[in-house]
């Protein structure tokens, strides 16, 4: 009936086991000095991007956001580990953008036929959704607030999942 | 039939409609909390989309202050819990 109610493995599921695994592998990294504030920060950092990562994974390349996501922090972690070597990393915006345009109709961005304020409230409030949804820039109106209800609907299960761990560690 | 055929090639299937956005808008505000229970009528698109900028951007900061909560808690707690809830969670 519903095609997103998958029993044998459910996005929750998926992004918990994923999000578990790159966890121990941080809580391995630690180094003897863990609890200086660095060290925090430097973590956390991982944390965030391990969590992202596992629900962009969870996702796979089903969605335009999700693809985008995966596509920037690999090119995060590819600059981070070629920090030392020059390379041209200006180009990779741009093919990022031919790379969801690929998988995305060309069609024309078409405001929507209403009148007044709203119309120009509605304009506005679309640009800045583009700017919080991963690979919002080059998504059409209608696919935009399709990925944006994903996007949403998976935000509230990272949250979830990485609430319930947070309770589990502090107790 | 000729303006048929020139009207397809018009749209192209590019031209959205009033009502696909307006169903995709009430789907969006179906998920967000605040204005869930509010009539449907009574509140415009672009106050849905404003609501929903505001739902991720807290949402992201959520995501940030417990991944702080959680690099702190990792700095004193053990490996062992990890498994221990993995196994929890996966019931």
């Amino acid at each position: 009936m519903n095609p997103q109610h998958l029993n044998a493995s459910s996005l929750k599921s998926r992004f918990t086991r994923r999000f578990l695994r790159a966890l121990t592998k941080i809580n391995a990294q630690k180094p003897i000095s863990s609890s200086s504030p660095r060290e925090i920060f430097q973590r956390y950092g991982r944390i965030k991007a391990a969590a992202d990562k596992s629900m962009a994974n969870s996702v796979r390349s089903r969605r335009t956001w999700s693809r985008a996501m995966l596509w920037k922090l690999r090119s995060r972690s590819y600059r981070q580990a070629s920090s030392g070597r020059r390379s041209a990393v200006k180009t990779s915006t741009t093919t990022s953008h031919q790379a969801i345009r690929k998988k995305t109709n060309h069609e024309k961005e078409n405001k929507p036929t209403k009148t007044g304020e709203d119309q120009v409230g509605f304009v506005v409030q679309a640009d800045e959704l583009r700017e919080l949804v991963p690979g919002g820039e080059a998504m059409d109106l209608c696919n935009l607030l399709d990925e944006t209800a994903h996007y949403i609907k998976c935000l509230t299960t990272q949250v979830q999942v990485m609430k319930k761990i947070v309770d589990f560690y502090s107790l | 039939m000729s303006s048929r055929r020139s009207r397809s090639k018009q749209t192209g299937g590019s031209r959205i409609t009033d009502d696909q956005i307006n169903d995709l808008v009430t789907k969006l505000q179906q998920l967000l909390p605040e204005i869930r229970n509010r009539h449907s009528d009574k509140v415009s698109a672009a106050k849905v989309l404003q609501e929903t900028c505001n739902y991720i951007r807290s949402l992201h900061r959520e995501v940030d202050d417990l991944s702080e909560r959680l690099s702190e808690l990792l700095a004193t707690t053990d490996t062992a819990q990890a498994a221990i809830i993995r196994s929890l969670l996966m019931q």
